[in-house]
Order: structure tokens, then C-alpha cells, then sequence
């Protein structure tokens, strides 16, 4: 039985990055790994009066090409995402779903004026990596600030939640995560 | 299956729709659609919502009418509308707040600023739901201090109280709505060693999630917005004594993991907390819904049910101890009459059998509420069919008992009550002389109900 979470660049990702969230979800959540082949970047979705790309749209078309042996697929991109009504997202994740995909975009210190921290960088993409693969198993919004299941709305609220679970949404996730199906290796 | 706050997103561009739904999936709401104002107007009909996301521009029925129409007479909701728009109608926007909107949002919104206003209008529902349920709390407890009934089924119950009450056993007390399970969970407690500690009550159905951890489990000062003081939760208070759970069945997965927690290791944290606090808390729980199948659709945790399962209560509806019915009338009789300063009342005999006849789906509570009723309304020095909310018609035909003696007594002593005992009328009536009168008194041991 497969509990392997693939992890797929989207454009052009440092490979660093993505081994971290590989990484940190392995330690975390106690699920196997793997990074797979880089998509294309998604111009499909992109919005030329928003200068932003489509989310959800990336979503679907991850849905289609996500491998039929993964439990779960996190998509990783560069470019800034947004869903119509928002002016923003950090990522996007289909609830109770099989995929998610967050963006690097507004988590570089840069994008803050801040001076370039990789340290800094690499703790939000962790934290908003987990936050999006929770919500794929059927989690909710925590009230606990410090849960990295925490609504992120602004930078602020990212850099203050701690990269793993509370106890409870830890307990729950291990509870979605029996209930998830499993699926058999090709 | 926990109480969560309602919206209904309104906006005739599906992808607008969609992104909301989604945003607001992942806080939990439970999320409507509606795509032009008229459906708007029909769902919020048929059902009850606490915020109404209502974009300004749609085709045919705009927001504005849409609006006018939803806090109209016809619809009335009690919901506060957020509306959207686009920069070039805020002007709109500010006369729709005029016509009762709570507020407005541009389009397309910074994440944080939709989070803080329907955070802002949940927080408010909350606190005016907790003020209400306070209120009826207060209430319900001067009205109830014992139970009532002599039936089998009841004593079956005072048995299984009685040797449950000195153990500490978390115990599941099942049973429709209304036919007493608070009463059973306070003499449960007030039968134990606990008895002098506190009984601390929390209806988990009535409460919002959100709502329902901070009650439990307290929270500190910053846990989340608004969260000024550190506040200590019900698992506090209960210390040493009981903590009634009530609607258990209600409760969503993280509640019930915490929960899980309390009972295992019988510490918690409050939220926001890091240090464990140690508790001696008795559970007691109850509901009306079939837990069994809960958990078979996965929305009840199995080791939860276990856990609280120890000891079970199913308390029968009312309609399967009606031979209850006249000891509860004659109590509530009791007790309505003191509470208005009335004199003390009868019942007719035809008014009682109606009663008896009767299904209560509501049951004792039911039962309650219709003799309330009937003392408020009533003027005589008696209740009648006609004070009571349902007629002989609308039930059918009296029921009839089989036995040929039995229905002569039940005729006599109808007849009896309604010459009010005049013997000489009665026995007129009844075809028969005075003296067979008397003599089937004796027989069947009628008596005049003082």
C-alpha cells in the first residue's frame, strides 16, 4: 500500500526547496516522499490583467496529470497565485481532496523588503506545504495561532505558527490519515 | 455535524462563487450558492443563514432589490449581509448599507479583510446565541428538580441510577428529545460522592465549534483574535464534580479528539496554552442520535463511543410510559399553579384521556409546555379538551380498552365527572336507578378525584 506524497514543481523551483518540503513532510507527518518530473510553467492559467495565475486552474490540471500510485500531490511553483474573488492566495489546496499547490512568490523575504533569509524562506514554504497537505486530508482552520493549521491570511500569521500540528489537528490528521484510501503501488 | 456558521454566497459569476466556496470550506463554514438574487431569495426561505455574502451587480434582480426583498417582510432573515462589489459601485455599496447591510467588501478582497468581517459577524452571533442559551439555562433550572414516573420503565431507571451513581463511570444516557436526560445526568450526580461539587451543563449542539473548544477547554489571553483575558473552560469548573455534555452526537472530529484526550489522560490544554492541566472530572453524556450509525459514516469516533459508552441510559419516549401521563399532568399542574399564583386546577377526565392519547413526539417537555399552555388560556376552575392544542378529531376515535368492565367503569366515571358526582343525574343519563349506581360505584372502586 502506497503512502507516498509527490511533490511536483511547477516552472522553474530551486531543488533545495523541494527537497525541505519533502523533507519536513516525511518527518512530520511520517508519509514517503518523492519529487517528480518539473511541469511546464502554467501559462494556461495566467491572468494577463491581474498579471497573476489562476489557482484553481492549476489545480485542475494537476488533478489530471497527479500519478495514480500517490496518496497526495503537493504542486510547488514560483509564480503568484490568486482564486477570483481574493487578491492573493499562498496556496490552494482541494479540500478532502488529492492535490494542492502552494507558491513561493509572496514567501521570499524580498517580496517584504526584508533582507534574503533562505532560513526564513525555507520555514514558510514548510509551514504553508503542511498547512495545504492538511487541508487535502479534510482539515479545517485551527483557532490555535501556533498550529500550522492556523488560517494564513498575511505573512505575519505564517511566520508566527509553528511548522507542525497542534496536538488535536496532529491526532486528527492521523485519524484522516486512516481513514484516507490507500492506494496499491503500480 | 457541529453547529458551524451558515453563508451564502451570492454572485451570478461561477468562478467568484467557486473561490469563495472554497476559501470558506477551508475555515469550516458551512457554505451555500446561489447564482442571481431570486435563488438567493428562495434559499434563504427555506433555510436560516448567518452571513450572506451578496454581490451588488447580477443580471435581472440586482443586489440592492435583493437585499430590500431578504430583510423584507416576505423573507425576514436575521442574517447579516456583507455585500461586494467592484470599485465602481462603492457608492451603491454605501445605500445598500443604509437599507440594512452590515457592510461592504471591493472586489477582489485581501484575504485578511473577508476573514475579519466574518469573523466580526460570527463572534457577535455568538455571543448574543451564548446570551440566549444562558438565559434559557437560568430558567430551565428553577423549573426542574425531580423526575417523575412511577411506570416500569422508570423505576428500571431509578435502579440504574442508584447503582451507578456511587461509581465514577462515564455514563451515556440515549433518548429522544425532551423526555428528561439532564434531569437523569443531575440525579446521577446528585446521588454521588460528587454531589457537593459543581454540575457544570454544556449543550454541545447549540454551540458553534469554535465556541464549544473554548468553552470545554478554556483558552489563553492571545489564543486567537479577541481572546483579551486567559478564561478558564468547563473542564475547569467541573472539578472534583460532574460535567454533563448534552447533544454529544453534535460534536465535529476535533472536538471529539480533544475530548478523547480529556477522558484518557484526564489532563487537557487550554487553547493556546502549552502546560497540561490536570483534572478529576466525572462525564457524563447524552443524546439523541443513533451514535452506532455515527460512527459507521464516520462522523463519530469509535473509541469516543467506547469511552463513553461505559454505562448506558436509554431513558423510553413518553409515549411508552403513558402510564406517566396523569402523574406528570397532576405535577405540572402543581407546579404552573404555584408559579402563576393560581389556584389549583383539575383536569376532566375526557381531557385527560385526550392526553393519554396523544403521541408526544416531544415528549415530557411537550407534555409540559401543553399544560402551561392550557393554565394561560384556561379560565375555569378545570382543564377541558378545549384548552389543550390538539382536538379528539384530529387524534381519532377514543381508544377503546378491550375489556367489557373496564370500558363500563371508564363510562361511569366520565358521566360521573361531567354531572360533577350528581348521583340522581348520572344514573338518569347512565338508563340505570340510583341504587345500581351505587352498587357498581362499589364495585368497581370509583372514586371522587379530590
Amino acid at each position: 500500500m502506497s503512502s507516498c506524497v509527490t511533490i511536483c514543481p511547477i516552472g522553474s523551483v530551486d531543488e533545495g526547496i523541494l527537497e525541505h518540503i519533502a523533507k519536513c513532510i516525511s518527518i512530520r507527518c511520517g508519509l514517503n516522499c518523492r519529487i517528480s518530473m518539473r511541469m511546464e510553467n502554467p501559462r494556461y492559467a495566467y491572468n494577463d490583467t491581474r498579471y497573476q495565475y489562476n489557482s484553481k486552474l492549476i489545480l485542475k490540471h494537476l488533478l489530471q496529470k497527479s500519478p495514480p500510485d500517490t496518496l497526495r500531490l503537493v504542486g510547488v511553483t514560483s509564480v503568484d497565485l490568486y482564486v477570483p474573488i481574493l487578491q492573493f492566495v499562498f496556496g490552494l489546496a482541494q479540500i478532502e481532496g488529492q492535490c494542492s499547490i502552494i507558491s513561493l512568490h509572496r514567501l521570499w523575504p524580498e517580496y517584504y523588503d526584508q533582507p534574503s533569509d533562505r532560513d526564513l524562506l525555507l520555514a514558510r514554504v514548510e509551514k504553508t506545504a503542511l498547512h495545504e497537505l492538511g487541508h487535502t486530508f479534510g482539515m479545517t482552520h485551527c483557532r490555535d495561532r501556533r498550529c500550522v493549521m492556523y488560517s494564513s491570511v498575511r505573512i505575519e500569521d505564517t511566520d508566527l505558527k509553528q511548522p507542525d500540528f497542534c496536538p488535536t489537528c496532529f491526532e486528527l490528521f492521523q485519524w484522516y490519515l486512516n481513514k484516507s484510501p490507500q492506494q496499491s503501488p503500480y | 455535524m457541529t453547529k458551524k456558521a451558515r453563508i451564502l454566497v451570492v454572485d451570478d459569476e461561477a468562478p467568484m462563487r467557486e473561490a469563495l466556496y472554497d476559501w470558506l470550506k477551508e475555515d469550516g463554514y458551512e457554505v451555500g450558492l446561489a447564482e442571481s438574487g431570486k435563488d438567493a431569495i428562495a434559499i434563504a426561505t427555506e433555510k436560516s443563514w448567518d452571513v450572506i455574502l451578496l454581490d451588488l451587480k447580477m443580471p435581472g434582480m440586482d443586489g440592492l432589490e435583493t437585499l430590500k426583498q431578504l430583510k423584507g417582510k416576505q423573507v425576514d432573515t436575521d442574517a447579516e449581509i456583507l455585500m461586494m462589489t467592484a470599485y465602481a459601485t462603492v457608492d451603491t455599496a454605501v445605500q445598500a448599507m443604509k437599507e440594512g447591510a452590515f457592510d461592504y467588501l471591493v472586489k477582489p478582497f485581501a484575504p485578511d479583510e473577508i476573514e475579519m468581517q466574518i469573523k466580526k459577524i460570527v463572534a457577535h452571533r455568538e455571543l448574543v446565541l451564548e446570551n440566549i442559551l444562558l438565559r434559557q439555562k437560568l430558567e430551565e433550572r428553577s423549573e426542574y428538580d425531580e423526575i417523575i414516573g412511577k411506570s416500569d420503565a422508570m423505576q428500571e431507571i431509578y435502579d440504574l441510577i442508584s447503582q451507578v451513581a456511587p461509581t465514577d463511570s462515564t455514563v451515556l444516557i440515549t433518548g429522544e428529545s425532551g423526555t428528561g436526560k439532564e434531569l437523569i445526568a443531575q440525579a446521577i450526580h446528585g446521588n454521588s460522592q460528587r454531589c457537593y461539587m459543581p454540575f457544570i451543563a454544556v449543550s454541545c449542539g447549540a454551540l458553534p465549534d469554535s465556541l464549544l473548544e473554548s468553552e470545554l477547554f478554556g483558552y489563553e489571553r492571545g489564543a486567537f483574535t479577541g481572546a483579551e483575558h486567559t478564561k478558564k473552560g468547563r473542564f475547569e469548573m467541573a472539578d472534583k464534580g460532574t460535567l454533563f455534555l448534552d447533544e454529544i452526537g453534535d460534536i465535529s472530529l476535533k472536538t471529539q479528539v480533544d475530548l478523547l484526550r480529556v477522558l484518557q489522560r484526564k489532563e487537557f490544554r487550554r487553547l493556546g496554552g502549552q502546560e497540561e492541566i490536570k483534572v478529576d472530572v466525572r462525564i457524563l453524556a447524552a443524546t439523541n442520535q443513533d451514535l452506532k450509525k455515527a460512527i459507521s459514516e464516520n462522523k463519530f469516533r469509535e473509541d469516543l463511543f467506547y469511552r463513553l459508552n461505559v454505562i448506558s441510559i436509554p431513558v423510553p419516549p413518553l409515549r411508552k410510559r403513558k402510564d406517566d401521563v396523569p402523574l406528570l399532568v397532576k405535577a405540572f399542574i402543581r407546579r404552573y399553579c404555584l408559579e402563576m399564583n393560581k389556584e389549583l386546577v383539575k383536569i376532566s377526565s375526557s381531557a385527560l384521556n385526550l392526553l393519554m392519547d396523544y403521541d408526544w413526539p416531544g415528549n415530557v417537555r411537550e407534555l409540559e409546555n401543553v399544560i402551561e399552555r392550557a393554565l394561560v388560556i384556561g379560565r375555569g376552575k378545570e382543564i377541558v379538551m378545549e384548552d389543550l392544542p390538539f382536538s379528539r378529531k384530529q387524534l381519532g376515535p377514543e381508544t377503546m380498552p378491550n375489556s367489557l368492565k373496564l370500558m363500563e367503569k371508564m363510562h361511569i366515571k366520565r358521566i360521573l365527572e361531567e354531572t360533577d358526582w350528581n348521583i340522581s343525574k348520572t344514573a338518569r343519563l347512565l338508563e340505570i336507578d340510583r341504587q345500581t349506581l351505587y352498587n357498581k360505584i362499589a364495585k368497581y372502586k370509583i372514586e371522587k378525584e379530590s
